[in-house]
């Protein structure tokens, strides 16, 4: 299959989920219940994540700022800065491909294989409104508040690593946080974080939707997912990037 | 009544379906029957519009199917049930939670209700007590009933079930025909079911369609195969020399000799 096949048949599915629901409570709970699945259970490896990322840069940073002639402010302000505009969006939706997405598809995938997919076009319900909507509103919801998280700790591990390695001291690190710190970065973080969580949902929802074959097929369907999701996530980056700064 | 018109159905290069025509009788327990590959499960796909046929027409009691627009058929598709090969439970929900799937997504009774009805179609279908079990913790049969009590609990008028016996032993084979048989008269339901198993074609088929290579190759009922000349059928159908034995023994209890 082509790649403007793939787009082709990707938009459709996309078109195809907008429609009224069949009973508004039964979705609610689908919704609530993907929140759950997406958020919390993305919880754990987001923190330990940010936490260690902001650690690293912290000590990366220190590291090349050798000058007696540049402020030690610097630090803080560096970490603060690919926090937000980098690491928190781009790496956290990266491995967030990984978890969420490849559930995402094997989960569809496997319902695929077994009719479900099918028993519930039977029923005279729309499966992708029913299935996939609720992936992906849930994803738009859960995933840019796990960005904010990991903004936060992120930068809040980078703390505590300038103050265990005594690098700089916490009130030296806080004032460089606050000093020309723009709220345009956090803006932009968002954007990313929104345009990411589309991607990370739709993308592995796509691939698991249209599998054909058996377990083999929705292994591979699974890991090409998680292969396209970062490839257009990357992609994404680079566009909302030279757009948007 | 379902009543299908010069279907015709190509996959690629392969053409699965040509020019079935055929009519299922409500009340009756209606069987497409054939070799593994004859169209037996695409046919029935097309039927309930999982497949698009590529030519013909499918009449539900009198409403062209393949004219409907998408809300439409969503509509009469609340009048369908389908048991699946595979039963296709839901595998997150309970038992309870996969029969009274339907009910919350089309009916607004209250709960009680809905699980009052639950309890009934599960006592139908001899499942009482399991609604808390989760389908891996269901055998093949059990899940096979499952996914009947899953099909009827909206009342269905058209109930589709494709292969009810396949990875089952000969005792609940039985069992799930003759549960298939008595909801069909009960319900007053078309029921249509894809098959090759021969104790189900004797035992439960009043209308029975024969595919060949995607062809309608026989009709009939299950009297009728004993006495059919269509040496495709009957190379079909009384494959082993056992069942070639049990053809005689049939043909000359029905013409009155003694065995």
């Amino acid at each position: 299959m082509s790649f403007f096949s793939h787009l082709g048949k990707y938009f459709i599915m996309l078109k195809g989920m907008i429609s009224k629901p069949e009973n508004s409570k039964l979705y609610w709970k689908e919704f609530m219940h993907q929140c759950s699945e997406i958020g919390i259970g993305s919880l754990g490896i987001v923190c330990i994540i940010s936490i260690f990322m902001g650690a690293v840069s912290a000590l990366q940073t220190a590291y090349q700022i050798t000058s007696p002639f540049v402020s030690k402010l610097i630090i803080a302000q560096i970490i603060r800065d690919t926090v937000i505009l980098e690491f928190a969006p781009t790496l956290i939706c990266i491995v967030l491909a990984g978890v969420v997405g490849s559930k995402i598809a094997s989960e569809l995938g496997n319902m695929r294989v077994s009719e479900q997919i099918d028993a519930i076009e039977i029923m005279g319900i729309n499966s992708k409104t029913y299935l996939i909507l609720p992936k992906i509103a849930a994803a738009l919801i859960t995933i840019p508040m796990l960005v904010v998280l990991a903004m936060v700790l992120g930068i809040y591990g980078g703390r505590i690593t300038v103050d265990l390695s005594g690098i700089i001291s916490t009130e030296t690190y806080d004032r460089g946080l606050i000093e020309l710190f723009k709220p345009y970065n956090v803006f932009f973080a968002m954007m990313k974080a929104y345009t990411f969580a589309f991607i990370v949902s739709s993308i592995p929802a796509y691939f698991g939707y249209y599998v054909k074959g058996g377990s083999l097929e929705i292994g591979r369907n699974s890991t090409k997912s998680v292969v396209v999701t970062c490839v257009v996530i990357l992609f994404a980056d680079y566009i909302l990037a030279a757009l948007l700064l | 009544m379902i009543e299908f018109k010069n279907i015709s159905k190509r996959f690629d290069d392969k053409q699965v379906l040509q020019d079935v025509s055929h009519i299922m009788y409500s009340g009756k327990t209606n069987l497409i029957i054939g070799t593994s590959g004859s169209g037996k499960t695409v046919l029935q796909k097309c039927l309930v519009g999982l497949y698009e046929v590529d030519q013909g027409e499918i009449i539900y009691d009198g409403l062209s199917f393949t004219k409907m627009n998408d809300e439409e058929k969503k509509m009469l598709r609340q009048q369908i049930g389908m048991l699946f090969q595979g039963s296709a439970l839901f595998d997150s929900m309970t038992v309870e939670g996969n029969v009274k799937f339907p009910l919350d997504m089309f009916t607004k009774d209250k709960e009680s209700e809905k699980i009052k009805k639950v309890n009934e179609v599960l006592e139908r279908v001899n499942l009482v007590g399991t609604n808390k079990k989760l389908p891996s913790q269901l055998s093949g049969g059990m899940k096979k009933r499952v996914g009947i009590a899953r099909a009827i609990v909206l009342n269905p008028k058209f109930l589709f079930c494709d292969e009810p016996n396949s990875g089952l032993d000969p005792q609940t084979s039985m069992l799930i025909d003759k549960l298939i048989h008595d909801v069909t008269i009960e319900f007053n339901m078309t029921t249509i079911i894809n098959t090759h198993d021969m104790n189900s074609v004797m035992e439960i088929g009043n209308n029975i369609i024969y595919l060949k290579d995607g062809k309608k190759e026989w009709t009939g009922n299950s009297k009728d195969i004993i006495f059919s000349e269509n040496k495709n059928l009957n190379d079909f159908i009384f494959a082993s020399e056992f069942l070639q034995d049990a053809k005689q023994m049939r043909m000359l209890e029905a013409n009155g000799k003694k065995i």
